[in-house]
């Protein structure tokens, strides 16, 4: 199947709603050529024309969403069989290897990292606020804001 | 010696609104969300490929920032979309721009040919404009 000469920006539509579409039924079974079919493209010009915007091919770009929305489950304390099979994927084994390719933590690791980071805000704020702001918003005791000219 | 920046301040109407605006929009990423007293919040995003540079979304307040009256004086020259805070980038421009017009973010120009490269301009929920441009090879 041959691309017909749209405008440049009809291309484009098509493209970005085939991205939205993965962004928003990441979860379910996506067969990409249904999605090429979807955009008027023949499979390879969909992964050659999706790769020259986003730099990934469909099918990496569906893992990357993937792999976002397990770190939003973990965050929220999900367990990790939980969140494997919620954002798509149907093997532990190979959502874990994944997980651990793009975040350089196992999904385990990240979770127990960002629960004890948040319990770090929640205890001491003020460490993770320049003083200056902190000063400006009266969070801290005292105030040393002066000018100095 | 300065070597980088790490925190910039942007002046938003309602850090809620913020958020949902540059996180679920843009698709920026939380840095730091801390609870600092009733109604007082410490909110910071970064864009996905800078994690060390904090955007705070700074609230508009009455108190030593913003005195007699300062505040909404403050509010009025945000929403009326007067400050444009920087120059976001992005990989492609027209896929940026219609992602982020099905997302509802609001353009006041489209991608143009300048001198200088493509240019978009967008506005945030609370009326900051910036400049979007392409990535150069």
């Amino acid at each position: 199947m041959t691309t017909p000469d749209y405008p440049r920006a009809y291309l484009y539509k098509r493209i970005v709603a085939a991205k939205l579409f993965m962004d928003s039924h990441f979860s379910d079974d996506i067969d990409l050529l249904n999605i090429a079919d979807e955009a008027c493209f023949s499979r390879f010009h969909f992964i050659r024309l999706f790769k020259a915007i986003y730099e990934r091919t469909p099918y990496q770009y569906l893992m990357s969403v993937r792999i976002e929305a397990a770190k939003k489950l973990l965050q929220q304390e999900h367990s990790v069989s939980d969140t494997c099979f919620s954002v798509g994927f149907d093997s532990l084994s190979s959502f874990s290897g994944l997980f651990k390719r793009y975040t350089r933590q196992s999904p385990t690791e990240y979770s127990h990292a960002y629960a004890a980071r948040q319990e770090q805000i929640r205890e001491i704020p003020l460490q993770f606020i320049p003083a200056c702001f902190a000063d400006q918003k009266s969070w801290t005791q005292k105030s040393n804001f002066e000018e100095v000219n | 010696m300065i070597t980088r920046l790490n925190h910039v301040s942007i002046f938003v109407l309602d850090q809620e609104s913020a958020y949902d605006f540059y996180v679920n929009r843009l698709g920026f990423q939380v840095h730091t969300d801390a609870a600092m007293g009733p109604g007082m919040r410490w909110l910071t995003v970064c864009p996905p490929e800078q994690p060390d540079l904090e955007i705070t979304l700074m609230a508009i307040e009455d108190g030593m920032m913003f005195k007699d009256g300062a505040a909404e004086q403050m509010k009025q020259l945000v929403q009326k979309g007067t400050f444009g805070f920087g120059v976001f980038e992005c990989n492609d421009l027209n896929a940026t721009y219609e992602e982020l017009k099905a997302k509802g973010v609001v353009f006041k120009k489209a991608p143009t040919k300048e001198f200088y490269g493509y240019e978009a301009l967008f506005v945030d929920d609370s009326g900051n404009w910036f400049s979007l441009g392409q990535k150069k090879d």
